[in-house]
């Protein structure tokens, strides 16, 4: 427990000292959104109807371009092997980068999304949803992202392939994000969409720090 | 199992069994083909557009079961290293990818007439081009690293990070019933479609699954090959560095 | 004659079925004739590499430690 509280706080210290990633990402996000009237017109009404799908895929998209600064520098400069090598298991070790990476991230991607949202003039019902949706799903994303990234470690064309493996096992976190503020701006119940969201964190929580400290493990034999 | 580690014994077997499969492959196909096209009824409801279902429900099951194929042999050459295993995962890879593209298409090609609409984004037809994403992914992905067993091994995790998808498509038109229609033939309880659609329907399938066999054993043998020649250049590469050199060291 | 258009008309989803036949068919007779036509190059590649360095072949005719 410690020692991923240890891992939280240097990666996080690594992050801050860069301090650009965070600012990159949330700048992403709120210039591809602001594309978005300009391409498909800035009627209110259709504006508001595809705004929990805007929202969404571009949080995805941008929570995508940071993930290869996960693993990649470390890989690189030697200290992956270093913290393979302690007795820490890798896996805790991949669970305590995810979350300094999503803290970097996603929190902050939450917290530019309702901004964003009256940008889009999404319904007001809409709006605890999204951060909800974003609550469970942005950590989701952070942790399948996680294990593309080990995936891809010194292979050829990693940034652009890491997009192709990653972007499908995404599209359950993106159809039931979408699909509870859907609901709730339609004043339909959101509970089982947002039951559903949790149960994929969960189910993610479990299973991709193994798979990804199964390919941390290969990159580096 | 691991008697078939060897891949020379390997090599023997295929050898053996192949012209068995094709055969069996030619003939299953042939008569699907004919009992489909030609001896069997135009639907009630759905004419002679029917008639693509000897197509595209059978590359559906081939697809997936390509898929478990790879996702098997890549758990067996995660836990049990078995060298065999994850060439078979290679080779499947191709095989699942054509089955799923004839399928989306030959869907799209039913739906046009059927639904009106050549594409629809209900949960079957979203989570079968998934799945070609998933093939795409993977083949991208084992051919991305210099080291082929590198590939192999990250290709193993992705294609089992995969497979949460197969339950998905296979239970999807189960749980949300939008627009594909729902299972007939693996019901529990008698399969509620007629005879004489049934038996050519079953015998493309056997068709497409010997089919599989054949160019599986074909993609494997290639694989083995490959590896071979791999390793004569890795010996040819380090016995021209470990050569002394013909210079004598200036005095 | 007419027997035979009028089946190939198959009740005027003649433009569905049959495109769905072709490619089909293409899509699966092509990976067969591609897989076959790489596994022949490189048996070809395999055979000339084994001649060029004499002395593996006894080595290397049951292929095991090309497995390593």
């Amino acid at each position: 427990m410690f020692r991923l509280l240890e891992i939280i706080r240097r990666d996080l210290r690594l992050a801050l000292r860069q301090g650009s990633d965070s600012v990159m990402v949330v700048t992403f996000f709120v210039l591809t959104v602001v594309l978005f009237p300009f391409g498909i017109g800035p009627e209110a009404n259709i504006l508001e109807r595809t705004s929990a799908g805007v929202l969404w895929v571009t949080a995805l998209l941008a929570s995508m371009l940071s993930l290869d600064r996960l693993f990649q520098a470390d890989y690189e400069d030697g200290s992956l092997e270093l913290l393979a090598l302690t007795p820490t298991a890798l896996e805790l070790m991949v669970l305590g980068k995810v979350t300094a990476h999503w803290l970097t991230t996603g929190l902050p991607l939450m917290v530019a999304a309702p901004v964003l949202a009256v940008l889009l003039h999404m319904n007001a019902d809409g709006f605890v949803t999204l951060l909800l949706t974003m609550l469970l799903g942005t950590p989701t994303l952070s942790l399948i992202g996680a294990m593309g990234a080990a995936l891809v470690l010194g292979a050829r064309r990693g940034g652009v392939l890491l997009s192709l493996l990653v972007l499908p096992l995404y599209v359950p976190v993106l159809i039931f994000g979408v699909g509870a503020i859907d609901a709730a701006v339609q004043g339909l119940p959101s509970q089982s969409h947002l039951l559903i969201l949790g149960g994929q964190l969960l189910a993610a929580l479990a299973l991709t720090p193994w798979a990804a400290a199964a390919a941390l493990r290969q990159a580096l034999e | 199992m691991h008697r078939f580690a060897n891949p020379a014994r390997f090599l023997r077997l295929a050898a053996v069994i192949q012209p068995w499969t094709a055969l069996a492959t030619v003939l299953l196909i042939g008569a699907g083909l004919y009992l489909g096209l030609i001896a069997s009824p135009a639907d009630y409801q759905q004419g002679e557009t029917v008639r693509i279902m000897y197509i595209h429900v059978p590359s559906a099951w081939l697809a997936m079961a390509c898929y478990s194929t790879m996702a098997i042999s890549s758990a067996v050459g995660l836990i049990w290293k078995h060298p065999l295993a994850d060439l078979t995962a290679r080779a499947a890879a191709p095989v699942g990818a054509a089955f799923t593209f004839v399928c989306l298409v030959t869907g799209s090609l039913w739906g046009r007439p059927m639904w009106g609409t050549w594409w629809a984004w209900d949960a079957r037809l979203t989570s079968m081009l998934i799945l070609l994403f998933l093939y795409l992914g993977y083949m991208a992905l084992v051919n991305a690293f210099d080291d082929p067993n590198r590939g192999s091994k990250a290709g193993a995790v992705l294609a089992l990070a995969g497979s949460v998808n197969l339950p998905i498509i296979k239970f999807s038109v189960d749980w949300w019933n939008t627009l594909h229609q729902p299972a007939s033939v693996s019901k529990l309880g008698m399969p509620s479609i007629d005879p004489a659609m049934l038996v050519p329907l079953l015998l493309m399938g056997l068709g497409f699954t010997t089919y599989f066999v054949t160019v599986l054993l074909i993609r494997v043998r290639t694989e083995i090959v490959a590896s071979k020649i791999r390793a004569i250049r890795m010996t040819q590469i380090h016995a021209a560095h470990a050569a002394p050199t013909s210079e004598p060291v200036a005095g | 004659m007419d027997i035979l258009s009028s089946y190939f008309a198959m009740g005027g989803y003649a433009g569905y079925v049959w495109p769905a036949y072709v490619l089909a068919a293409a899509v699966i007779a092509g990976l067969l004739l591609v897989s076959l036509r790489e596994l022949k190059a490189r048996e070809r590649e395999l055979k000339i590499l084994q001649e060029l360095s004499p002395g593996r072949r006894g080595r290397s005719r049951d292929g095991s430690e090309a497995q390593g």
